[in-house]
């Protein structure tokens, strides 16, 4: 399992590994627990959909946004995510890319390698296509944690 | 053995009532021999969240789709998807799904280019059935492998290909996607990347009826008078002659397809299942911008 995690922080290698030990059907039932898990969203952004990003890559629709605690490559990340219900695939995607990168600095999350969604072993339980989406969140995160450090 | 039709009087002016079962209907027959409920969604997991009891999953992507070529499974694939999923050539086979039957009803016309004989939608989908308080199990069903015939995939009746809609230009289209995106207006912002089409716009001459017009508020289809209203009085579509439907990647105008094919009875229905995706990336095909179905090119 060392080539898929390679590059990886420890947090998203652990789940790399998780996803890779079992065999298709369990995946599935993992990315489900993941979008069990995704904290819900806090409510100074309920109140202030505004603040959210789309990502229109995914085919439900799902919010992003990146909080940055400091600037430079050493401040904090924090993720929140708004996804509907009816969209555990989605809601999945956004769970794996919560525990796998809150709370790591501005310079990890930057450096996470951008094909990290081809590594869970999802593409045949759920498709090329739709694993798409994740990377389109993944990107997203990026950007925004590149401008908001920057600051 | 099929199972009996649905007689529920909103059915009945239906022109193929047949294809069409209530959430009252399928909530009685459940458990029926003879009967398989097979759930299809654009989520592929949302059936493991809950799914209608003994109904098993069939995804467009990962069962419908050829893995490698943008086409669907042969004959062969069709049979094994079929024998792994408990059904028969005699099976009665009912579809169901989310986003207002979607997948459910572009699942229906795979199984129309194969031929099935028996296969019915679940009027409103997964959300009505969900809203009205009916039973959601999350076992899955381990159903017993059946002998399913290879039947070689027909495309010719009811699958339009680009070329087929080229030879047509100037006859009846239908536009089923959202108004923007048949206008060719693009929300477009610097670092976002597009899983789109390279072009904006809509095959010349194309009526925009979007899909959802076909629908009323919980999903179910609205019924005849209603769905003539719009697709013959208003926009002035002939069932004599022939219709394609299209949208982006075919799912939606699957919709559209059933409405026209199986609730109003027009005689040659295709879906263009190839869609924006394949027209919006072709070279040198017209395309109409704007509001108007546009001008026709002489051929």
């Amino acid at each position: 399992m060392t080539a898929t995690t390679e590059g990886l922080p420890a947090a998203f290698a652990a789940i790399v590994d998780d996803f890779n030990a079992v065999g298709a059907p369990d995946r599935l039932q993992m990315l489900l627990e993941f979008s069990r898990n995704l904290p819900a969203l806090p409510e100074r952004y309920a109140e202030h959909p505004e603040l959210l990003e789309p990502v229109p890559e995914c085919q439900s629709p799902i919010f992003v946004v990146a909080e940055v605690d400091g600037t430079g490559g050493d401040a904090t990340v924090h993720l929140h995510f708004q996804a509907p219900q009816e969209s555990p695939t989605t809601s999945g995607f956004a769970g794996i890319l919560h525990e796998g990168l809150d709370g790591l600095t501005a310079a990890e999350v930057l450096a996470v390698p951008a094909d990290v969604s081809d590594r869970l072993g999802l593409a045949q339980a759920v498709s090329p296509l739709r694993l798409r989406g994740m990377a389109g969140m993944l990107g997203r995160i990026k950007r925004q944690v590149r401008e908001k450090s920057a600051a | 053995m099929a199972l009996p039709y649905d007689d529920d009087p909103k059915f009945a002016d239906y022109a193929h009532p047949e294809r069409l079962v209530s959430t009252d209907w399928l909530a009685r027959n459940l458990g029926t021999a003879g009967l398989v409920v097979v759930e299809s969604d654009e989520d592929v997991l949302l059936y493991e969240t809950g799914h209608i009891p003994g109904a098993v999953k069939v995804d467009w992507h990962l069962d419908l789709n050829d893995p490698v070529a943008r086409d669907y499974v042969d004959g062969e694939g069709f049979a094994r998807l079929m024998s792994a999923k408990g059904i028969t050539r005699e099976s009665t086979v009912v579809l169901y799904g989310d986003k207002n039957n979607w997948w459910a009803a572009y699942a229906l016309w795979v199984f129309t280019l194969f031929g099935h004989p028996d296969v019915r939608l679940l009027d409103g989908g997964r959300a009505k059935w969900q809203d009205e308080g009916r039973e959601m199990v999350t076992g899955t069903p381990t159903p017993a492998a059946t002998e399913y015939p290879v039947v070689e995939r027909d495309d010719t009746g009811v699958r339009a290909y680009k070329e087929d809609v080229l030879e047509s230009l100037g006859g009846q289209l239908v536009d089923v996607r959202s108004l923007p995106e048949y206008t060719g207006e693009r929300t477009h912002m610097p670092d976002y990347p597009q899983e789109a089409s390279l072009r904006g716009g809509h095959i010349p001459g194309a009526l925009s009826v979007p899909w959802a017009r076909a629908a009323n508020e919980d999903g179910t289809f609205k019924d005849r008078e209603a769905l003539a209203a719009i697709y013959e009085q208003e926009q002035g579509l002939t069932p004599r002659e022939p219709v394609i439907a299209y949208c982006r990647i075919g799912e939606r105008s699957s919709h559209t397809w059933f409405v026209l094919q199986h609730l109003l009875g027009f005689e040659d229905v295709r879906n263009y299942d190839g869609s924006w995706t394949e027209w919006g990336n072709a070279v040198r095909v017209p395309i109409a911008v704007g509001e108007e179905p546009g001008e026709v090119p002489a051929r």
